[in-house]
Formats: structure tokens, sequence, C-alpha cells
């Protein structure tokens, strides 16, 4: 059972916020500072404003059942997100077609306010004709962007339009140490066109160092043979800087990580891990696994990222995709009638 | 320190750029940092610092507007506000040359830097307004710019390729009204209503070193009360939350008593108290701008540009263009009807497979009026 004092995944209270900077100091100013005008106080503003609305983040986890996804997920976060924790019976049943289950919590950390959804996939991979299981999923992406853009051409519309697109999927390789298969290929290939793709070697316990090594090598080389951009994505690299920061990640990925909710004691101190035999596995320890990495990346730094991928790139593929679509309607040509003094009509070709 | 060792691999580089990092970012590092040492954090709470560090790459922009008659000092205002020199080259017109004037519209374009963030500002400046004998609808050009930048706007937005639209709209309208009078005169108010529906106003009460303290408090109570008979709607500062620290509810609870801001402006740098300050020259004294015993440009400075910059943004978006928009959909539409049946416009994207739905919208439409308009690839049908 994970120590969570420090996170306080909330409801309705929330603990204060940290003590703002009044962002006048008009007076003390005026005397030391002849030449500041001050506008890099809006980025104070900026941030009281992300504070005051909260965040939102949606992964979707998809895998073959047994690779420890929701464990992950509940490790991530620190707490318990994934389906696993709400759904009261405990066994577990692989449902004839591909669910898609979404859950969302309200999560709380120094004052930031985050709405997190876990989308999780059930029953991908498992069957014995897994032929076009990436079928519900992709459905699953494009309507959540389909939703947005509705929304957004809406007349009256909202002030801040409730994002519920994929901004990450996640996809979990089983330890095999081998190469990617076929199924692996086939929805990487096509997911990666349209969502933020992260692959992750799960249950990493079961391969040595060196195993690992050749694995991820040779994992990185096919997803290069067979043109598969996952994230992050070299394409998208703003400047020099990210350039730098992402090529050392990208020869990183993917990261063999191990999960676990349970604690062990580890020369004094309580860990997260797995207890085995021959050794307990520390999750958060880079020598053990790469999970801290992943959570980093994920989490501490390329979030933002991530979501901005996500909403000015793939989002923006599947509009400009949507409005070029020829309209199948004969009703849709638009009438004689129409006066040639109207100068607000613009018609894209 | 292990745990330090993980950043080193993706962060190595911004913790070099640090030194030339504004404090506010300094702060934002460290407490990254310091996340990153603590084990028990998932670690998001980082996102705000990552919404930062891409907006210190990107920059700001901001577009004010500057109105009022000539001589009100708006030039040396804006100039003492931003510390710039904008209106180097300018040429004043006497008398005659005004005669035939008309109000034109005049953009500046500076690019600050301060800290480490970089803001574009734009001022748009509007000379002729209210010179004219007849100043009958003086208005009129500057709230059809106001107009055409929403425009510009909306089309970029519904458009194919949004990557880089520039967003000219404009955040603000410093209004500024003489001091010489006893409140608002027909040409305010009527300025005031024509525009306070299409971009955030804040009046002003311009060269205020020509009133006593008295006459600036009857001045302003005046205004005030008119503004509230003739139904002006002046920018409202949002409420203070109630977890605010009580330094910024008290600077708040100031800001807004003072309202409208009574103005001094000056580029000029004169010896006061001995120090260097900014100021005019006077036989019977010194006015100092900075001085908030003098005037209110301090407040004005901190509400423009300090505290209140992103919200005077957010106004504009979330408002004032919101309300253009949809203004304009329902005009765009009631132009093709026959009669004037303003029915509410719904819009449609195009369909690879034909909805039954929208099939049956379109029919059902298609019997009362036929209109079509499309903005971008979009279609509003009405």
């Amino acid at each position: 059972h994970v120590d969570t004092a420090e996170v306080n995944p909330s409801h309705s209270n929330m603990s204060a916020p940290p003590h703002p900077q009044p962002p006048a100091k008009g007076a003390s100013h005026a005397a030391g500072d002849f030449s500041y005008v001050g506008i890099d106080a809006i980025l104070e503003q900026m941030r009281r404003k992300a504070m005051k609305q909260g965040f939102e983040l949606n992964i979707m986890i998809v895998g073959q059942s047994g690779l420890g996804k929701s464990t992950l997920m509940n490790t991530l976060f620190k707490s318990k997100v994934s389906r696993k924790s709400v759904v009261s019976t405990p066994e577990e049943r692989i449902p004839k077609t591909i669910e898609i289950k979404s859950i969302s919590h309200d999560i709380e950390e120094k004052g930031v306010r985050m709405k997190l959804t876990v989308i999780d996939t059930p029953g991908f991979g498992d069957h014995i004709n897994n032929e076009n299981c990436w079928q519900p999923i992709m459905k699953f992406i494009n309507d959540q962007y389909e939703q947005y853009l509705q929304e957004e051409i809406n007349i009256d519309r909202k002030k801040r339009i409730p994002d519920s697109r994929v901004h990450c999927c996640m996809y979990f390789i089983p330890p095999t140490g081998h190469c990617l298969r076929p199924l692996d290929v086939e929805f990487m290939s096509r997911l990666s066109k349209v969502v933020n793709i992260v692959p992750v070697i799960a249950k990493a316990d079961t391969l040595t160092l060196e195993e690992r090594d050749f694995f991820k090598q040779t994992i990185r080389e096919e997803l290069r043979a067979n043109g598969i951009d996952v994230y992050p994505q070299k394409e998208f690299d703003e400047d020099s800087d990210d350039r730098m920061i992402n090529d050392k990640i990208r020869e990183m990925i993917p990261f063999a990580v191990v999960g676990s909710n349970q604690e062990y004691q580890v020369n004094g101190k309580r860990l997260l891990g797995r207890k085995t035999k021959w050794g307990t596995i520390e999750v958060e320890n880079i020598a053990h696994c790469e999970f801290a990495h992943l959570r980093d990346l994920l989490i501490r730094t390329h979030m933002q990222n991530i979501k901005d991928i996500t909403s000015s790139i793939h989002y923006e593929v599947y509009r400009v995709r949507r409005l070029n679509e020829t309209n199948g309607q004969p009703n849709a040509q638009p009438p004689n009638t129409l006066d040639s003094n109207i100068k607000y009509i613009m018609i894209h070709t | 320190r292990m745990h330090m060792t993980n950043y080193d691999n993706f962060l190595s580089l911004p913790l070099s750029l640090s030194r030339s990092l504004s404090l506010s970012l300094s702060r934002s590092l460290s407490l990254f940092l310091s996340l990153s040492q603590e084990k028990q954090y998932v670690g998001f709470a980082t996102l705000p610092n990552q919404v930062h560090r891409k907006s210190v790459k990107k920059g700001f922009d901001f577009t004010l507007m500057v109105a009022g008659e000539s001589g009100m000092g708006k030039s040396t205002l804006v100039n003492s506000l931003f510390l710039t020199d904008l209106y180097k080259d300018r040429k004043l017109l006497n008398a005659e040359e005004r005669i035939n004037q008309t109000v034109e519209i005049i953009k500046h374009t500076v690019d600050i830097e301060e800290k480490g963030v970089k803001l574009k500002l734009t001022i748009v400046d509007t000379p002729g307004f209210g010179d004219a004998v007849n100043n009958n609808e003086c208005w009129k050009p500057i709230t059809d710019y106001i107009d055409q930048q929403f425009e510009q706007y909306f089309r970029d937005e519904s458009g194919l390729n949004r990557k880089n639209i520039q967003d000219n709209r404009v955040h603000c309208c410093l209004y500024f009204i003489p001091p010489f009078g006893h409140g608002l005169r027909p040409v305010d108010v009527e300025f005031m209503k024509a525009l306070h529906e299409k971009v955030n106003v804040v009046p002003l009460i311009a060269k205020a070193d020509c009133l006593t303290p008295n006459e600036i408090k009857k001045l302003k109570d005046r205004v005030r009360e008119e503004i509230e008979r003739f139904g002006i709607k002046v920018y409202q500062f949002p409420e203070c939350d109630s977890d605010e620290d009580e330094e910024f509810k008290q600077l708040d609870k100031e800001l807004k008593e003072c309202c409208p801001l009574a103005v001094i402006g000056s580029n000029t740098v004169v010896e006061a108290r001995g120090q260097r300050v900014r100021g005019r020259l006077y036989p019977w004294g010194i006015v100092e701008v900075e001085n908030q015993s003098h005037c209110d440009f301090v407040k004005l400075r901190n509400m423009l540009i300090r505290s209140h910059m992103h919200d005077l943004k957010d106004v504009t978006c979330d408002v004032h263009y919101e309300n253009y928009r949809a203004q304009c959909i329902q005009d765009m539409t009631s132009k093709l009807t026959q009669d004037n049946r303003m029915e509410s416009p719904i819009p449609i994207l195009p369909l690879s497979t034909p909805d039954v739905e929208t099939d049956r919208l379109i029919k059902m439409k298609d019997e009362e009026v036929n209109c079509y308009v499309i903005m971008g690839n979009i279609t509003y049908i009405g």
C-alpha cells in the first residue's frame, strides 16, 4: 500500500496554493530600477491563471493483459488511478471485443491541480485473431478530435473547450528480448500517425542488462526500418536546444520499466519494489530499471510538450483532413442567389 | 545525488541557461530540481514551469490603442509606460493642415526584452480623433479597424493552416479624457459607447498636473457617476480570489477606488530631492511621474503591464472576440435571407458519408431559406 501522504487525490478541497507574489511592487522598484518596465511579470500572471484553471492530461495504455499496465499507471501517479482500482471484481476476464475504458481522477500536488484521465484498452492483443484490433482505438482517438472540432466551430462555444483528446498512448511491449512482433509494428505504425506513442518494455525484470540493451537496440532499428515515429518525434523538435535534449531521449527509448504498488525495506529505507528470493528490485532505482526516466519524461519535463504536439500537430492534421473532405450532399451547392456584395464569404478549394 | 544524474541526461542544457533567466524562471527551476530530489512527489507540479518555458521561447504580444484629442499627452504617456521613443520622427500638423484631416489609424511596433522575456508591443494610434470641427462619428474608422482585426483573426482561425496566426486584435484602448472640463463630454460618451463592446476601454484623465488633488477627486467622482449613468461598460478588474494575500488585496482595492486613473507622462529626466526622476519642471515645483502622490501613473503601469496584461488579453479573446464571431455568423447568414427572420445558424462540417441527421437538417433549411455561408471550410446554414 503506497504511502501517499504527500499527494492528495482530492475531490473538493484543495490545499492552499503556494504563497503568491504580489505582482506589482511599484514602490520598491521605482527607487532601484530606473529602467524597468516590468513585462516579465506576465509570466507570473500566466502562472496564476494556470494554477487556477488546473491542467488536464489524458493517457491511453495499450498492451496485452498481464503486462502490468494498471500497476504502472498507479506507480507513475502514486495513487490508484487505473480502472482496476475502480472495478470491484478481482477476476481477470478478457472481453470479447476491445473495450475502451476511461477513468478520470482529480489529483493535486503543491497547489497544482490536474484532471488525469487514464484510458484503458482491455482486450487488445488478447484474442486468437487480433486483426484490426487497432480499429476501435483509432476510432476512439479520432472521435475525441471530432468532438473537439465540433465544439471549436460552434457558434456559441465554451471559453475553455474540454480537452478529451488523447495526449499520449503508452504501448506496452512484452519483454521477449528478441524483437517487435507483427502486432506491435502494425499498431504503432498506424497509430503513430495520429497520436504520440510512447513505447515501453513491460515487466523488464525478466531481462538482464545486456539482454535489455540488445532488445532496445533491436526495437529502435525496427521502428526506424518501418518508418514509425514515436515520441519525441524528430520532425517536431522546435530548436537546437530541444533537439539535443530529445536526441538523448531517442537514444534511450523504449524505457524498460517495472511497476509496483508495494514498499519494502531496503538499506533502512522504504522503497517501492518487487521482492524475490534473489533480491529486491527497486522501481525508482535507475540502476535497476528505467521507471524514473519514464516518469521524468512523461511528467516532469515533457508533459506540456506532449500536449502541445497533440493540439498543434495531430489535431490540426485531423482538422485539415476533415475540412477538406468533399461534401457528399447534392444540396450543398450554394444557391445562385448569392449576393455579390457580401465580402465575408470565402471559399477554400 | 543519484537522482540528479537523471536530469543531467535530459536537462543539462537548460541548467546552463539558468544564468540568463529571470528570477521567476530560476525560482521555477529550483522548484523543479527540489522536486526531482523528493521521491514522494509525482512531479507534475512542474507543469506551470513547463508552460513558462514555452512562453518564454515564443515571447508575448500586446496591442494597445490610444485615443483622444491631440495634445492630451498620449504619445508621451506611451513612451513613459514602455520606456520607448516611438514618435521620434513625428510631424505635428498645424491648424490649417488639420482642417482636412481625417481620423487615421497608425501602428507602431516595438520589440521589448526584459529579463529574458520578449514582448512584441503594438501601439495603435488614432491621430485626428476629435480634432475636427464636426466630429460626428469620428470613431467609425476606429471601430472599423477593431472589427477588421477580429475579422482577420476569424478567417485565420477558420482556415486550414493555423500554424502562425498573427494576433492583431486590440487588447486595450486607453481613452484620454481632457482634464479641463467638468466630466464627460458628449464625444467622450459616444466614443466609449461605440467601443465598449469591442475592446477593453480604460478611461484616463489626461494631463492631470493641471488639477489640484481636490479637483481631481471631484472630476473622478463625476466621471465615475457619468460612466454608470450612461451605461458605459469600461474594463472591469477581475475580483480578487479569497485566498490572495493581504497585500495583493489591498493593492487591488486601491486600484479599483482610483478609477478613472489620472495620469501624467514624461520622458525627460529632472533632478528632484537629490534623485534623478522622470518629471516635468515648473517654476513652482517638479511633478514626478512615478510619485504616487502626484498622479496615478504607477498604478496605470502596474495594472497594464505587471498585473492585468494577461487578463486584458483573455477578456479580448473570450468576450469581445467571441461576441464578434457569433454576431458575424448571425449577420452573414441573415444577410442572405429574404425576410429578416434571424434563425440561429448551425455550423456543419463536410461529410464524407451522408449523415442522416444533417441531411434532414439541410432539407429542412432548404425549405425555409436558401442560404449557406462558408468561412474557411466550415459551412454555416441559416
